[in-house]
C-alpha cells in the first residue's frame, strides 16, 4: 500500500510552516483490531478539512487521538504545536470541539451555556462578558440572551454551539457532523460562519459522513478501515479516482466489487 | 373524544381542493396540528396514488414527523381529515394499524434483543411469523441473515436501519411510511437503504418516506417539499428543477480558501441583479433577479463585471438542483399568514 | 389465535430483556435474601447488654430472688451495679453507663409474704423511644415470670405488669419483620420493575411502533406484568425460606394461604407500577415516582417499622391507602398467629379492590395514541 498520496503532504507542507495538524504514521490499536492504520495528514491554519468515512472506518478513533483523549499506540502528530502523546492538556486547551449531539445544554440559557463553557477554559469575567456581547451580537441572538437554549430552532443552536466552541480562541476547531437536520439556508450561513472562522487563521477540522458537506472543504480525506483512501481537494479526489460525484467514489472504496 | 376539533368533511376546506380521488392510497385535506402555541402542521392537503413512492423532503421543524404520526393514527388532527388506504386513522384506527407499516424515526428497535429475535417479536404483534412473511422479505433478510444472531444494539447504522424496515415489513403491509430512515447513517448506506426501496417499489408497496437530504429527492415519483408545517410544493423531482424561475449561475474562484471565497461572496452580493447567492459545495450559486435574459449571456456578463473587480473567476450557466428549487421556495413563500 | 401468539410473542421479549440484564436480575434476586439478613441481624432492634442498675434499700430474700433473674439474663442484661439509693445512679443515667434502673421497695419480702400491693418502678433510658419500649417490656416480662413463679405466691394484688406479648414473648424482632420484608421486598421487584420496563419502551422508541400495531394495550400489560409475577413469586419464597434457615422464622399458617396472599399482593403492586409507567416518560422520572410513591410508603406507613397504632391519626389515615399496610396485617396474621382466611378475609378484599381498581387505571391510560 502506498498510503496517503505525496503530493496531498507537500500541498499541507507549502501552505505553512506550522501546521494546525500535522500527523505522521499515526497509528491506534485495540487488541489485535488497527482502528487507525498508520494515517498520515496535515491541516494548515485556516484551511477548512473535511474528515470523512463511513461509520466505523476510525474516523471517531483519529479524531479522539487528536483532541488528546486518546494515546496513539504508533506514529506521532501535534496539535496547535502540541504532541498528543505527550502535551494533551495543552492540546485540549488550544483546540475547540463542536458536535451536533453533545454541545450545548438545553436546561441553560444562551447566556448561562456562553459563561459556563468560558469558564471552563478558564477566561476571567471581563473576558467571558465581553466576547459574550461580540457573539450575541454577530449571531443576532443578543435579545434572546436569557432564553433556553432548547426553545432556540436548531439552526441557532447549532450556530451558537459553533461560537461558543470558538470562545477561547482556539487555533483548531473540530466540528463533528455540524449542520444536519437544518433547512438548506441555515446550513448555508453556517457554512459561512465556518468560512469566516477559517479566513482569519483557525484552522477547521469537520468530520462528517455526508459527502455533500464534504463539498464544502478546502481538501479532504476519506478514511477506509482505519486508512487514508483519497486525499485531497474535492476536485482532485474526484478526478484522480476518474469519478463525477463523491458519492460515487465513497462506494466504490467502500464497497470494491459492488460498484459495476 | 375531543370534541369539535374535526369538522365534518367538506365543510369549509373542502370546496378548495380536488375533487376526491376515491383510488388514492392516501388522501390529507388540510391537516392541522398544534402543539400549544406551535403550529407544527399548517392546512397540508396532497394525494399519493398505489404504488407510489412519495417523498416529504425538509428540515427538522417542517412538520414531517408530525404528518406522519397522523397519518399512522398517532396524533388526533387539530383541524382537516385524511384516509390512508381507505380507513380515517382518527376514528378507524384499528383496521388501520392492522395493515400499515410504520418506521418510526427514532430507533425502533430493543438493543438487548438480537436480530431475529427483533423480527420475531414485531411478527408476533401482528399475528404471523417470519417464516410466513420470508417472500416479503426476503430482499432485506438477505443483507441481514449473516447478523442473525447478533444484538441490535451492535449493528451498524447502515443495518439497525435494515433490521427496522424488515420489521416494519414482516406483516406485509398494505402502505409503508418511512419517517426519515436514512437520517445519521453513512452515504453508501443510504444509497444501498434507497436501492431496497425501489425494489419494493417495482413489487407494488405504495410508501411514504420523509428526509432531510434533499439529494434523496431523485430516488422518489414525486415530492413534496416541507417547510414550516407547511408544504411548498408538490411534483415530480425532474419538475421541481425544471421549474426553478430565474437564471441560475455557478460561480468558482480561482484560488482557493475560506478567505477567497468569502470575498467572491461578498462581491456577488454586492451585484444589483443579485436574487441570491449561496455557497454550493467548492462553487457559489447566483441566482438572477431578473427571469428572461439568456443564461449563457448573463454567466458572460457576470464574468465581466467581476473582472472588472479583480476578482478572477469562472462562471458557467447550471440547471437547478432540488435544493435550489427549495431554497428559492423558502425565501418567495414567507409567511403567506 | 391472535391475541395468543401476540401475547406468547411478548412475554418472550419480556424474559429476554429481563434475562440478559443479568445485573439487575441479580439484584431482584440478591436483594431479598440481603435484606433478610440484613433486618434479622444489623437493623434489629432485640435488646443486648441492657446496663441494669438495681436499687434495693433494704435487700432480702425476695430482692436478692429477682436480681439473679437479672443477673441469669446475660444475653440481655448487665447488672451494673446494685446500690440502695437510687440518687447516686443518677450521673451514670445521663452518660449511658445505666440504661435502665429496677427500683425495689423496702420490705419486698415481708409485703410479698403478707399479700400486701407493692409497686416496683423501673426507670428506663427513653432516649431512644423505639429500644425504651423494648427494654421496658423485656424487664417487665422478667418481673412477671419472677412473680408468677414465686414459691409460696397467693392469690391477691400481683405486682403491676401489664404488657403481656402474646404472640411474639420472645419479643424477636425478627419476627415481625420478615412479614413486613415480604411486602416491602415485592413492592420493589413489582412495582418499581414495572414502573421501569413500560416507561422504557417509550425511551428506546419502540413504544411508538407499539402503538402504530394493532397490539391493545391490554395485551401490553398483561405481557409486561407477566414475568415479574413469577419473578416476585420467586422473591417470596426466597424471603421465607431465608427467614426459616437463618432466623428459624416460622410460617404458623397456612403455607398455601401466604403463597396465595403473595400472590395478590404482587398483582397489586404490578398495578401500582403500571399506573406509574403510563404518567411518566422517563425511566428516571418513573423510578422517583416509584421510590416516593410505592417503597416509602410501604416502608414507613404499612406498619412495617413503625406501629400504625402508634401514628397520629392523619398518617394513620394516610396508611389506609397503603396497600402494603394491609398485606403486612395479612402476612402477620398467617405467619405469627397462624390465621386463616377467615380472619383475613376483610383485608384480602381490599388488596384485591386495590389491584383491580390498579389495573382498570393503568390499562386505560395507557393510550392508545402518542399524547
Amino acid at each position: 500500500m502506498t498510503g496517503p498520496s505525496p503530493r496531498a503532504a507537500g500541498a499541507a507542507a507549502s501552505a505553512s510552516a506550522h501546521p494546525a495538524i500535522d500527523a505522521v504514521g499515526l497509528t491506534r490499536r485495540f487488541g489485535l483490531f488497527t482502528a487507525v492504520d498508520a494515517i498520515t495528514f496535515h491541516v494548515a491554519p485556516g484551511e477548512v478539512f473535511g474528515f470523512l468515512g463511513a461509520n466505523g472506518a476510525g474516523k471517531t478513533t483519529a479524531m479522539r487521538i487528536l483532541t488528546g483523549l486518546l494515546a496513539p499506540s504508533a506514529g506521532s502528530a501535534t496539535v496547535a504545536g502540541f504532541s498528543v502523546a505527550t502535551e494533551a492538556r495543552e492540546i485540549r486547551r488550544n483546540i475547540g470541539y463542536m458536535s451536533q449531539k453533545f454541545s450545548l445544554y438545553d436546561d441553560l440559557t444562551v447566556r448561562e451555556n456562553i459563561d459556563f463553557y468560558g469558564g471552563i477554559y478558564g477566561l476571567d469575567d471581563a473576558t467571558i462578558a465581553e466576547r459574550r456581547e461580540l457573539l450575541l451580537d454577530r449571531l443576532g441572538l443578543a435579545s434572546r440572551a436569557r432564553a433556553l437554549v432548547g426553545t432556540l430552532p436548531l439552526g441557532w443552536k447549532q450556530q451558537l454551539a459553533f461560537s461558543v466552541a470558538l470562545l477561547h480562541e482556539p487555533r483548531v476547531v473540530f466540528l463533528d457532523e455540524p449542520t444536519g437536520g437544518v433547512d438548506p439556508i441555515t446550513r448555508r450561513r453556517f457554512w459561512e460562519l465556518i468560512y469566516e472562522t477559517a479566513a482569519a487563521g483557525t484552522a477547521v477540522l469537520v468530520t462528517t459522513h455526508y459527502l455533500d458537506e464534504a463539498e464544502y472543504c478546502d481538501r479532504l480525506s476519506i478514511m477506509v478501515d482505519g486508512r487514508i483512501a483519497a486525499m485531497g481537494t474535492p476536485e482532485d479526489v474526484r478526478r484522480d479516482a476518474g469519478v463525477a460525484t463523491l458519492d460515487e467514489l465513497f462506494l466504490r472504496l467502500m464497497r470494491p466489487g459492488a460498484a459495476a | 373524544m375531543k370534541a369539535a376539533t374535526r369538522e365534518p368533511a367538506g365543510v369549509g376546506s373542502g370546496a378548495a381542493h380536488p375533487a376526491t380521488n376515491v383510488g388514492a392510497a392516501v388522501q390529507a385535506r388540510g391537516l392541522t396540528k398544534r402543539f400549544g402555541s406551535v403550529l407544527a402542521l399548517d392546512h397540508v392537503s396532497f394525494e399519493v396514488a398505489p404504488g407510489e413512492l412519495f417523498g416529504f423532503i425538509g428540515p427538522d421543524g417542517a412538520g414531517k414527523t408530525t404528518l406522519f404520526r397522523l397519518l399512522t393514527s398517532l396524533y388526533l388532527p387539530d383541524e382537516g381529515e385524511s384516509r390512508v388506504i381507505g380507513h380515517d386513522p382518527a376514528t378507524d384506527m384499528w383496521a388501520l394499524r392492522r395493515r400499515l407499516g410504520y418506521m418510526p424515526g427514532r430507533f425502533s428497535l430493543y438493543p438487548d434483543l438480537t436480530v431475529i429475535e427483533n423480527l420475531q417479536f414485531y411478527a408476533s404483534v401482528f399475528d404471523t411469523t417470519v417464516a410466513a412473511q420470508m417472500d416479503t422479505i426476503e430482499p432485506i433478510w438477505r443483507q441481514l441473515a449473516p447478523f442473525a444472531g447478533r444484538r441490535a444494539a451492535a449493528l451498524s447504522g447502515g443495518m439497525k436501519q435494515k433490521l427496522a424496515l424488515c420489521c416494519a415489513l414482516v406483516h406485509s403491509p398494505s402502505i409503508l411510511f418511512l419517517d426519515e430512515p436514512t437520517t445519521g447513517v453513512d452515504a453508501v448506506s443510504r444509497r444501498e437503504f434507497w436501492d431496497l426501496l425501489a425494489r419494493l417499489r417495482e413489487g407494488g408497496m405504495t410508501m411514504l418516506v420523509s428526509t432531510p437530504y434533499m439529494d434523496e429527492a431523485s430516488r422518489c415519483d414525486r415530492v413534496a417539499l416541507m417547510q414550516q408545517g407547511r408544504i411548498l410544493r408538490i411534483d415530480r423531482p425532474s419538475a421541481v428543477r425544471a421549474a426553478f424561475p430565474r437564471p441560475l449561475l455557478a460561480v468558482t474562484a480561482a484560488g482557493e480558501g475560506a478567505a477567497v471565497r468569502i470575498g467572491l461572496l461578498a462581491a456577488l452580493r454586492e451585484h444589483p441583479d443579485a436574487a441570491s447567492v449561496w455557497p454550493f459545495g467548492s462553487t457559489l450559486h447566483f441566482t438572477d433577479r431578473r427571469a428572461g435574459p439568456d443564461p449563457a449571456r448573463l454567466a458572460t456578463e457576470l464574468g465581466e463585471w467581476l473582472a472588472a473587480r479583480g476578482i478572477a473567476a469562472t462562471v458557467r450557466p447550471i440547471s437547478a438542483t432540488i435544493e435550489d428549487a427549495f431554497m428559492w421556495d423558502m425565501t418567495s413563500a414567507e409567511p403567506a399568514a | 389465535m391472535r391475541g395468543r401468539r401476540a401475547f406468547f410473542g411478548f412475554l418472550g421479549k419480556e424474559v429476554r430483556h429481563i434475562l440478559r440484564d443479568w445485573q439487575t436480575l441479580l439484584v431482584l434476586i440478591g436483594m431479598p435474601v440481603a435484606q433478610v439478613v440484613l433486618f434479622g441481624y444489623a437493623v434489629r432492634s432485640d435488646i443486648r447488654g441492657i446496663n441494669l442498675a438495681i436499687v434495693a434499700p433494704q435487700p432480702d430474700a425476695a430482692t436478692a430472688s429477682l436480681a439473679s433473674r437479672f443477673m441469669d439474663a446475660t444475653d440481655t442484661y448487665r447488672v451494673v451495679a446494685s446500690v440502695a439509693d437510687a440518687a447516686s445512679l443518677e450521673p451514670q443515667f445521663r452518660d449511658g453507663r445505666v440504661r435502665q434502673a429496677l427500683m425495689l421497695p423496702s420490705g419486698l419480702a415481708g409485703a410479698l409474704g403478707r399479700g400486701e400491693p407493692v409497686t416496683i418502678a423501673v426507670v428506663t433510658d427513653g432516649a431512644d423511644p423505639n429500644t425504651g419500649s423494648l427494654m421496658e417490656a423485656s424487664t417487665l416480662a422478667i418481673v412477671r415470670a419472677w412473680d408468677a413463679g414465686r414459691t409460696g405466691r397467693r392469690a391477691g394484688p400481683r405486682i403491676d405488669v401489664e404488657t403481656r406479648m402474646r404472640f411474639n414473648p420472645t419479643l424477636e424482632s425478627v419476627n415481625l419483620f420478615v412479614p413486613g420484608l415480604i411486602a416491602y421486598v415485592l413492592t420493589i421487584v413489582s412495582a418499581l420493575m414495572t414502573a421501569i420496563t413500560i416507561v422504557r419502551e417509550k425511551e428506546i422508541g419502540t413504544m411508538e411502533m407499539l402503538l402504530a400495531s394493532p397490539l391493545r394495550p391490554y395485551q401490553i400489560v398483561l405481557g409486561k406484568v407477566a414475568p415479574y409475577v413469577a419473578l416476585g413469586f420467586l422473591d417470596v419464597v426466597l424471603v421465607l425460606v431465608a427467614a426459616r434457615l437463618i432466623f428459624g422464622v416460622p410460617v404458623r399458617g397456612s403455607n398455601a394461604l401466604m403463597l396465595a396472599e403473595s400472590l395478590l399482593y404482587i398483582l397489586t403492586a404490578l398495578g401500582m407500577g403500571i399506573v406509574i409507567s403510563t404518567s411518566t416518560s422517563t425511566q428516571r422520572v418513573a423510578m422517583m415516582a416509584a421510590l416516593a410513591g410505592t417503597m416509602l410508603p410501604t416502608l414507613l406507613l404499612s406498619g412495617f417499622i413503625f406501629p400504625v397504632s402508634a401514628m397520629p391519626w392523619p398518617l394513620q389515615a394516610a396508611s389506609n391507602v397503603v396497600p402494603a399496610r394491609w398485606f403486612v396485617v395479612i402476612t402477620r396474621g398467617v405467619m405469627l398467629k397462624g390465621a386463616g382466611l377467615a380472619d383475613l378475609w376483610r383485608e384480602t378484599l381490599i388488596l384485591a379492590g386495590f389491584t383491580a381498581a390498579l389495573f382498570v387505571v393503568g390499562i386505560r391510560r395507557l393510550a392508545v395514541r402518542l399524547a
